[in-house]
């Protein structure tokens, strides 16, 4: 079997990323380098109101104070946070009024099987897009429009309806939380913007696609999601880049604000381009998300499946205040190759009677590490907290390193906090008999994998989970070993 | 360094009369050691492995230090460094960590190691028993070493047990070393059992050879402040390790416990469980990490931490890490913090047992999960009898005693 | 011996029992029938005290005694004994430690000094034999890797030697086998002095071919709609409940 499985690893390791193609659209970019001034043209090309530019000066100055953090299970490389642009967009986007987008910016979605036009109705999604820093297209809007629901990009929200940004900007994930946060509230350049009304539910999933396409960029986009009492809304976000042999860096934020028994379910696909079979390139994805269940009775659910990135270090994390509200956060991270991840969720426990679940799958395959890292924490306010947390580590080669990090600050002795790990391998015995009954040891691996992770992909929006299940077996293949 | 810097003080002041009373094995360790701790100074809670202690804190108080080496007739197989075999006495400070800062101090400080030496081949009979009593009339700090050499095939049971005699303060900084050699058998117990006063840092040490077992159970039933650290390398292949723990605490009293199973070679085995009763305001921690190097495979493991938190003010912080770069493992591990089965309260309630009564036999009987592994009868039998004096508040320590009233 | 007047209880605000009157007098083995949900188990845990359930009106009194205000180890001793529907698993706890828990708690209510050990393994021993409990399993933990047989049986051995003068059989015959069912309803047989009372919560004849009844209460919604004989319980079984209901206007 040994030779078989060396084949197939070469076959693969030749495989080329998907969607690591370019776009060739004229880009509006701006000189390389971070100054007070770099921020005052960000905000300036955007219009921006002055307690904006004066939220990213705060940011900024703040930043400057801080140091990258290295307490992750990662050997990240150097960043030159002066020599990346940071502001890039498709020059003239959105230049008449029905939204008619440039054609070549229209391909490039198509090809990534994302539907930009709203013939595409049959999909069921609304989408917003944003190619490198500046939202292209926000699909459905009249539909939603129609519910009250707000869905579009921020830069847009912050001139249509600036008192519902400055109340909720920041409030979740405040510019002094990390140093990626402080950067990320300094530069960001667009992202998606939602609300959904009081007792609205949301008819479609709503859905981002994040695209880095220009050289030397990074991407900083930004996401606010309120949901009011009683509203629920599914939001999806996806992510690609081309293939760059240099590292490119995307320090995102997302908020999300839940209030009183209303219910987000946010999902994430997270394919940014991974680097080649020798390490080199990649996205070095560096994202601070996070939730705020503020309401009684509030639900958050975050799944992820996380297959791209050079670099992985995400924690979408719940702050559970509202009295009985539950969070959930279901993950499957697959690294091959030279990947790193280290990602996991916090679940802070403030409200009486709370409730979280971690779901954790790693999958780790060729020379990569995958590292769990989570923080379960209850409150002495927080009578009667529920949580349970079970993180599983699959190995795929013995050149990989998976590992598991929790950490569990209990505060009440009425808390009921239950972790549980293991790691295992894929066993010759597995293999051996699903070869007996004639199935190749590659599709075996994806059978195996598919199972594994299928708790978790069975959280996913119908399309999504299609997606997952393919990239699953894409970002795996060569693995076997 | 604040704190540090009066043992520095204190060491430059002494370190002849301390050079006089030692061992040329001791007295060679000291300056570099000195080196590493004036270099570092006590280490911070950010230091990951120090992140539920106070380090700073519990060396500030001045304390007088003892300067005496080992006196009086020894347990059998036991022996001052001077008077141990050449072959093991040279594994002195060969096992510890010696970048760490309290290994550190205690290597600069301590005047006399206990040599448990086993040679090859012996069956040691009876357990060896070693007694630390604290006692004295003001506040000391006592720097304790213990290197225990376990040769070929040896096999040997330790039973160590800290009591404090006096109502002092003290500050203990223990530190052993276990070189257990190919095909070696080590059970070693811990057993604490002192006052609210005493504060404690006990870091052991252990360096595992082929097909060599090992078992390591720590036994916290009264203290102040501890921190126990236990690093176990398991560098021969086919090596086992168990390492358990049972920690009661009430009042303000604190228990650290931080271990590291370092799987260095392929096909051994390791196994941890430890569990925590914490009533009043009591603080326990726990963070193991299981690491499996590269090539180690075959490696199994399960770590299971659990813990009964019997207050809403006490507090308990749970921390299994495992990492891993081999593949051909089976590694787990689990972490609970709950409370009491109200539905076995209300059953044994309707039998007629009081609440109170309940209560302590389910605390019993949590711990007893832990005693139970312990091979020793006698000693099982005797840990029973502690553990139900100690939940009913009844422990001699106790007795009467001003302090924990 | 038992007498409940006018007895309402909730759990988690919601009202289970709505008025129930039952007495029961020494010596008498009463059965409550009823369909799931009809609160049969709610009166059950009501009358030992489980801290679940609240009473919002009534009395029990119990040999004379205001029973609410007794806390449940106080009922047990009293001479209550509830045989659970799920009794729980105490592990660490051994059946020993805790039988000898129990049964000096209860001396110590009389006045009585503890029993001697070796005087309490002769009574375990001996007990013992009568539910054909096996000693293996009096040295486990309580109830701890038990078949659900083990578990009635277990119960029943409790029962021998608590000696209490009301017993509640909660669903006792649920989860048992034909043959099961038989020495445990035999063991309580044996062991029931003949001024010591039960009731039999069950929703089958099978158990109370058995145990013999005197007095048959049917129970619907939270109240006794219907009270009758030993005769009851077989109109039960070839009928059903429904024409109960119809009866009783429900």
């Amino acid at each position: 079997m040994g030779s078989d499985k060396n084949s197939f690893v070469r076959e693969v390791a030749e495989k080329k990323y998907e969607y690591g193609f370019t776009t060739n659209v004229e880009t509006d970019i701006i000189e390389k380098g971070l100054s007070e001034d770099v921020v005052r043209l960000i905000s300036s090309k955007k219009g921006e109101p002055d307690w904006l530019l004066q939220f990213r000066l705060d940011a900024y100055r703040y930043w400057l104070t801080l140091e990258q953090p290295t307490w992750g299970h990662l050997n990240m490389p150097p960043i030159d946070y002066l020599s990346i642009s940071y502001f890039a967009a498709p020059a003239s986007p959105k230049t008449s009024k029905d939204g008619e987008i440039d054609p070549e910016l229209m391909k490039t979605f198509d090809k990534l099987g994302i539907p930009l036009e709203e013939r595409m109705a049959l999909a069921g999604t609304a989408v917003d897009a944003v190619m490198d820093s500046v939202s292209v297209k926000t699909t459905f809007r009249e539909k939603l429009q129609e519910k009250g629901i707000i869905f579009c990009s921020i830069s847009e929200a912050v001139r249509e309806h600036p008192d519902l940004v400055r109340e909720y900007l920041g409030s979740v994930v405040p510019y002094r939380d990390n140093f990626f946060a402080a950067l990320n509230s300094a530069v960001f350049s667009d992202g998606s913007f939602v609300y959904i009304p009081k007792g609205v539910r949301c008819p479609m999933e709503l859905s981002t696609y994040f695209r880095i396409n220009a050289r030397g960029t990074g991407q900083f986009e930004r996401t606010l999601i309120v949901c009011d009492d009683d509203a629920y809304v599914s939001y999806l976000e996806g992510c690609t880049a081309p293939m760059r042999d240099e590292n490119q860096l995307h320090a995102a934020i997302v908020e999300i604000v839940v209030k009183e028994r209303a219910e987000v379910k946010y999902s994430t696909v997270q394919n940014w381009y991974p680097g080649d079979s020798e390490g080199k390139g990649g996205v070095l994805n560096l994202v601070t998300k996070r939730g705020h269940l503020r309401g009684a009775g509030s639900r958050l659910s975050w799944t992820q499946v996380e297959t791209g990135s050079a670099i992985t270090w995400k924690y979408p994390s719940c702050v559970l205040s509202g009295e009985g509200s539950q969070a959930e956060f279901y993950s499957v991270a697959v690294t091959n190759n030279y990947q790193q991840a280290d990602t996991g969720t916090k679940m802070i426990h403030i409200g009486r009677n709370t409730k979280s679940t971690i779901i954790s799958k790693g999958i780790s395959a060729g020379k990569s590490q995958n590292a769990y890292r989570g923080l379960v924490k209850v409150a002495s306010t927080a009578e009667g907290a529920r949580n349970y947390s079970s993180c599983d580590s699959l190995l795929l080669g013995s050149q990989c390193g998976a590992h598991t990090f929790p950490y569990m600050d209990v505060h009440n002795d009425t808390a009921v906090v239950e972790h549980e790990a293991t790691t295992s391998k894929i066993s010759e015995d597995q293999l051996m008999y699903c070869n007996q009954r004639g199935i190749s040891t590659e599709e075996a691996v994806s059978l195996i994998v598919n199972g594994y992770a299928k708790e978790v992909i069975n959280k996913l929006p119908m399309e999504f989970a299609v997606e997952a299940q393919k990239l699953l077996g894409v970002s795996l293949e060569g693995s076997v070993g | 360094m604040s704190a540090g810097k009066q043992y520095i003080d204190f060491y430059q002041e002494v370190r002849d009369t301390i050079a006089a009373r030692s061992s040329a094995e001791m007295n060679a360790q000291r300056e570099p050691a000195l080196e590493t701790f004036s270099a570092k100074g006590f280490p911070s809670q950010k230091v990951e492995r120090y992140r539920y202690v106070k380090v700073d804190a519990d060396f500030s108080p001045n304390y007088g230090i003892a300067l005496t080496p080992l006196a009086g007739p020894l347990p059998p197989y036991c022996f001052s460094i001077k008077d141990a075999a050449p072959h093991a006495r040279v594994l002195y400070n060969k096992v510890a960590d010696a970048t760490d800062s309290i290994v550190a101090l205690n290597t600069m400080l301590c005047v006399d190691t206990l040599v448990v030496h086993v040679p090859r081949g012996t069956r040691v009979e009876h357990p060896i028993q070693i007694s630390n009593i604290l006692k004295g009339d003001q506040d000391t700090m006592v720097c304790r070493r213990i290197l225990i050499v376990m040769d070929e095939l040896a096999e040997a049971d330790i039973i160590i047990t800290d009591r404090a005699a006096s109502q002092n303060r003290f500050l203990t900084n223990q530190v052993i070393e276990v070189v257990m050699k190919d095909g070696s058998h080590l059970s070693l117990y811990d057993i604490e059992e002192t006052h609210l006063l005493c504060t404690r840092y006990n870091s052991v040490f252990v360096q595992q050879g082929r097909n060599s077992s090992f078992r390591h159970t720590n036994l916290t039933l009264f203290n102040g402040h501890t921190r126990n650290r236990l690093d176990v390398l398991l560098q021969g292949e086919g090596s086992e390790v168990t390492a358990n723990g049972c920690i009661i605490a009430d009042k303000m009293q604190r228990v650290d416990n931080n271990t590291l199973i370092d799987h260095q070679a392929p096909a051994c085995q390791s196994g941890e469980l430890y569990k925590y009763v914490l009533d009043d305001s009591a603080v326990g921690a726990f963070a193991g990490k299981v690491l499996v190097r590269e090539g180690a495979q075959k490696t199994k493991s399960q770590e299971t931490n659990a813990n009964l938190c019997a207050t809403s003010s006490a507090r308990m912080y749970s921390q299994p890490m495992l990492e891993i770069y081999a593949d051909d493992v089976q590694c787990s591990h689990g972490s609970t913090v709950g409370q009491m089965d109200e539905a076995a309260l209300f059953y044994m309630r309707q039998r007629g047992i009081d609440e109170q009564e309940a209560r302590l036999l389910l605390k019993a009987a949590f711990i007893t999960e832990v005693i139970e592994t312990i091979p020793l009868e006698s000693l099982r039998d005797r840990l029973h009898v502690l553990v139900d004096k100690r939940l009913r508040g009844e422990l001699s320590k106790c007795e009467g005693c001003k302090l924990c009233k | 011996m038992l007498q409940i007047n006018n007895l309402h209880a909730s759990i988690n605000g919601k009202e289970i029992l709505k008025g129930i009157n039952l007495t029961v007098n020494d010596g008498e083995v009463h059965a409550v029938m009823g369909l799931n949900g009809a609160g049969k188990s709610t009166l059950s845990n009501v009358i030992v005290g489980h801290p679940a359930y609240e009473v919002t009106e009534g009395s029990i009194t119990f040999n004379g005694k205001d029973l609410l205000s007794l806390k449940p180890e106080e009922r047990a001793h009293e001479g209550i004994f509830l045989s659970f529907q799920q009794p729980v698993e105490i592990p660490g706890v051994s059946m020993v430690n805790f039988m000898r828990a129990a049964l000096n708690a209860k001396r110590k209510y009389q006045g009585l000094e503890p029993m001697p050990a070796g005087e309490f393994l002769k009574l375990m021993r001996e007990k013992r034999s009568i539910v054909e409990l096996d000693s293996k399993l009096a040295s486990r933990s309580v109830n701890e890797g038990f078949s659900g047989g083990e578990k009635k049986r277990n119960e029943i051995f409790q029962m021998a030697m608590l000696e209490p003068t009301l017993t509640i059989l909660d669903e006792t015959d649920s989860g048992l086998d034909v043959d099961a069912l038989r020495v445990v309803a035999e063991g309580f047989n044996k062991l029931r002095r003949p001024e010591s009372s039960a009731i039999v919560i069950t929703h089958y004849q099978r158990l109370l071919d058995y145990l013999k009844p005197d007095i048959v209460h049917v129970l619907i919604d939270g109240r006794i709609v219907k009270t009758g004989g030993p005769e009851l319980a077989t109109e039960i079984e070839n009928k059903g409940f429904d024409w109960i209901k119809e009866e009783a206007g429900l």
